[in-house]
């Protein structure tokens, strides 16, 4: 689980620009990446891809931090 | 902005409708301009792209749905609906059956009306960032621009249930492998290949071109009538007008996803 929201902060950051070091578990995406809904949809093509994934939109519901999708995408694996 | 230009054989035909090139009677009108002016003796095939950021096309545009129902008695929204729809039909139906090669370029979002119009086209080229959906059930109704009849003619039945059943988003990596996108491409190379395709398709001859989309790539003129009175019914329904309300006054930045 680690290991992946270690790569999930890593492949954001590098993405919009941000400072990974600084992305928490419990950081709100959208608030701390300051991205719009379509670069989330962005986002999750390349999760997706990242991890070999496919994560279908319901069960994004409610998801908010990087440590939930994390735990999203873990669970996919 | 909808514009268009021919160059070697190929019509470039840009949607750059911001935000998200959203589908109502402006593009509508656009498209009809560019279906009466195409020259199809001097060209051989179209490449339909988006230049705006967020994507290919986010589908219908509710806010002038909703407004257009609003100002108008409840008795005559089916006559609204019937013109709107009919209209739409008919640039999509001659998007479709045009004499000549057909690529759309996907990237970003290509959701609802925008999957629609994309499924006119005769081959797709998805960049790695493309997300395809149909999320209409989650308003009540079923898409209405003849996504479901095109949809089926491309892909297996299972394929078209899951899309629809649960409005869920596919990538264009599954949208490839389900057989709905032809080529997919780094982020930024779509119109580089698009026009390579497109390059190809001026070389071969326009009656056997014709005679190959005429014989593998019917109308499916029954499917998309009934298609239609099912859109008409399901979206009189008050269940309609309340989730266009909700998403006309919502604040909530994130629009498109579920």
């Amino acid at each position: 689980m680690s290991e992946v929201l270690d790569r999930l902060i890593k492949l954001a950051a590098k993405k919009y620009d941000a400072d990974a070091s600084a992305l928490k578990a419990e950081h709100d995406i959208f608030e701390k990446l300051g991205i719009d809904s379509f670069q989330a949809a962005e986002l999750m093509s390349d999760l997706e891809m990242e991890f070999d994934v496919e994560i279908p939109d319901y069960e994004l519901q409610g998801v908010e931090t990087f440590g939930a999708l994390a735990a999203v995408i873990d669970k996919r694996r | 902005m909808i514009e268009w230009a021919l160059k070697e054989g190929v019509y470039d035909l840009r949607l750059g409708q911001e935000p998200c090139n959203e589908i109502g009677t402006s593009m509508l009108s656009a498209l009809e301009r560019f279906l009466d002016q195409v020259d199809t003796e001097s060209a051989h095939s179209v490449v339909i792209r988006s230049t705006v950021r967020g994507g290919f096309s986010a589908g219908a545009d509710l806010r002038e749905l909703y407004n257009g129902l609003k100002d108008r008695p409840e008795s005559e929204h089916e006559q609204a609906l019937r013109e709107f729809i009919d209209r739409i039909h008919s640039v999509m139906d001659r998007l479709d059956m045009l004499p000549l090669t057909t690529i759309g370029v996907v990237h970003g979002i290509c959701f609802g009306g925008g999957f629609e119009l994309a499924l006119t086209c005769d081959m797709l080229i998805a960049e790695r960032n493309a997300r395809f959906a149909f999320p209409e059930l989650r308003l009540g109704i079923v898409p209405g621009f003849g996504g479901i009849p095109r949809l089926r003619r491309d892909v297996g039945n299972a394929v078209v249930r899951d899309l629809l059943l649960t409005g869920r988003s596919i990538n264009a990596k599954k949208a490839q492998a389900v057989g709905l996108v032809s080529q997919m491409v780094p982020v930024g190379e779509g119109l580089r290949a698009a026009w390579a395709t497109a390059r190809q398709a001026t070389k071969f001859d326009r009656e056997a071109v014709r005679t190959c989309k005429e014989f593998m790539k019917p109308l499916p003129v029954e499917e998309l009538a009934r298609e239609k009175e099912h859109f008409i019914r399901l979206a009189q329904r008050p269940i309609l007008k309340l989730a266009l309300k909700k998403f006309v006054e919502s604040d909530d930045p994130r629009p498109y996803l579920p």
